[in-house]
């Protein structure tokens, strides 16, 4: 920047270059800092789609809370969905920041994702129809989380690293969660391991798809690659599908499990698991609110929406006194 | 006094009184959590769900002090006793609201408010005489709870004043909601057929001295917020520390057993 001139009277590209030398320093962008327009959106597409399926995750567990087998799983299970919607509500509060200059609220998060405009991680489409969904979700699905979130634990947007922080810390706890049920079930009867396999059949493929499809070929999505060029995140869909691959497979089998894909195994010349791919257009189908229980799930939250509308009306009267 | 001392009558009580305090806080615990997901907003939604899993800590406290006792298994106390064996009130069995928690949820905030409150306002009166209880381990586990208990009854209090005093359709909601926790308070505030047995073995207080402080603080906070006292609070769907209940309650027990109940010997 030439001395004596503020930052207000550089043009837009001078800005730019500014905020790109910013982030390529390793310096960190604040709430209230310049940044380009497709920088916020990014963020704010990024950040209300991870708060969103923090919120919408809670669901499928849910379904377990009161169901959970024993006092200490229950405790738990209620423990780690309360984690669930705290992460929620941190990231709602760090996109709400970001949509402030635009005249958007949480109101308009919460109208987008009723209208679908929103949306949210495949996996909370699916059904949890078993307590092996309890299990499997919150070891492999949050197991999935924590690699896909650990990786942008240094984006370049401050308010969002921080949030990840604390939330890759609780992460942690809640895999840990998921794989003493696991582990419970595979040591338990024939009728336990069966939930489990069972289970796993079910979740392998929405697993794969968990983290995005290998390159905007797929869906013609290129959010990927500018959320790289802006640092925002620092691995592809595939790097980062490699790296649970390596984590839980080997665990997988040594629980005596059978993966549901019979090509799957790791190419020692190429140092890559290879598998099976999905079908990306079923992908888009189902985050698209087409999956099976999509539509179940925002009706949930829709119904809690209607029913709670007096409450909102009482509180918004409350802080006009 | 410890359990070595302790008359095969007098341990009868004591058992008599901590499933009680059990069964009250699990039952509601269990009611919150089909909470999950669907408060007034996601604030509420990381508190609520916090309140509840303090309280099911606690009801899983008392059910471990029964399995010292000699009941068997917590988990099976919890899980496998048949509804007439439940010893909560019948206020805190109630559902939610129309629906299930899976199934077309349109659940009543109002009866939320007024039956957590009341009952953390009792809660508290009850703690606080548990405190000081003769049978040492409910004495510890008293004033364990009670450092938890008094957020939840601060939480509760604030969602009670700020509705009651917000809108007109908030406040006739509210009072909707306390005539309706007002015909069930006395099931709560009852300790059943044996409290005299309670007292006497110096377990807790007498049953009218606890009523009385409840109903000061109650009677405090409407004359705060001008709501008018309608007498004694009633017993009209019958008395839980009787083992009487609703098929609310046996409903709420098929839930919450369904997994547990398909083995209950192996590991889960
Ligand atoms: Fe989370
Ligand atoms: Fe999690």
């Amino acid at each position: 920047m030439q001395a004596g001139l503020s930052f207000e009277q550089l043009t837009n590209d001078e800005k730019h270059q500014h905020f790109m030398d910013r982030i390529n320093r390793g310096e960190k962008i604040e709430a209230d800092d310049w940044m380009p327009d497709d920088y916020r959106t990014s963020l704010i597409r990024l950040i209300s789609m991870h708060g969103i399926s923090e919120i919408m995750g809670a669901l499928p567990e849910k379904e377990w809370v009161p169901k959970a087998p024993s006092l200490h799983r229950k405790l738990a299970i209620m423990a780690k969905v309360q984690d669930e919607m705290g992460h929620g509500q941190l990231l709602l509060r760090v996109a709400e920041d970001l949509m402030a200059p635009l005249g958007k609220t949480r109101e308009d998060i919460m109208q987008d994702l009723f209208s679908g405009r929103l949306k949210f991680h495949n996996v909370f489409h699916m059904e949890a129809p078993t307590w092996g969904d309890a299990g499997m979700i919150a070891w492999l699905v949050d197991g999935a989380a924590i690699i896909s979130q650990s990786m942008m634990l240094d984006s370049s947007y401050g308010p969002y690293a921080r949030a990840l922080k604390r939330i890759c810390a609780e992460e942690v706890f809640h895999a840990q969660h998921g794989e003493s049920i696991i582990l419970a079930l595979a040591e338990g009867t024939p009728e336990q391991r069966a939930l489990l396999q069972d289970s796993l059949n079910r979740w392998w493929k929405s697993l794969i798809m968990f983290f995005g499809p290998k390159s905007a070929k797929e869906t013609g999505n290129s959010n990927a690659d500018k959320n790289i060029m802006y640092k925002i995140r620092t691995k592809t869909n595939e790097d980062l599908r490699q790296e649970f691959f390596t984590k839980y497979i080997p665990r997988i089998w040594a629980l005596g499990l059978t993966i549901p894909d019979e090509t799957i195994h790791f190419d020692e010349e190429t140092r890559m698991w290879v598998y099976e791919d999905v079908d990306w257009k079923e992908f888009k189908q189902i985050v698209s609110g087409n999956g099976p229980r999509s539509q179940d799930r925002l009706d949930l939250r829709r119904r809690s929406y209607d029913s709670n509308g007096w409450v909102r009306d009482a509180l918004a009267a409350q802080k006009a006194i | 006094m410890n359990t070595e001392s302790m008359h095969q009558q007098e341990r009868t009580e004591l058992k008599e009184l901590i499933y009680q305090l059990a069964d009250d806080d699990f039952i509601l615990a269990y009611r919150g959590s089909e909470w999950l997901g669907l408060a007034p907003h996601i604030e509420e939604d990381v508190a609520f769900s916090s309140i509840n899993q303090d309280m099911m800590g606690h009801a899983s406290m008392y059910y471990h002090l029964l399995e010292d006792l000699g009941e068997g298994d917590a988990d099976r106390i919890a899980h496998l006793r048949k509804p007439e064996e439940f010893r909560n009130a019948i206020l805190l069995e109630m559902v939610n609201g129309r629906g299930t928690y899976l199934d077309k949820p349109d659940y009543d905030w109002a009866f939320a408010v007024v039956r957590n409150y009341f009952y953390a306002i009792h809660k508290q009166v009850r703690l606080e005489s548990l405190r000081v209880s003769s049978y040492e381990p409910l004495a510890n586990a008293a004033k364990k709870i009670m450092m938890e208990q008094y957020y939840h009854l601060m939480h509760w209090e604030i969602w009670f004043k700020q509705l009651v005093t917000s809108t007109d359709d908030a406040r006739q909601r509210m009072l909707i909601a306390v005539d309706k926790v007002w015909k069930e308070f006395g099931g709560v505030l009852t300790l059943g057929p044996s409290y005299g047995e309670f007292v006497k073995a110096g377990l807790i207080e007498d049953e009218p001295l606890l009523k009385k402080r409840w109903l000061n603080r109650i009677e405090k906070v409407f004359k705060e917020t001008g709501i008018e006292l309608a007498g004694e609070p009633a017993i009209e769907s019958g008395n839980g520390r009787k083992g009487e209940h609703t098929p609310d309650l046996a409903e709420a027990l098929a839930t919450l057993s369904e997994v547990y109940a398909t083995n209950p010997a192996s590991g889960w």
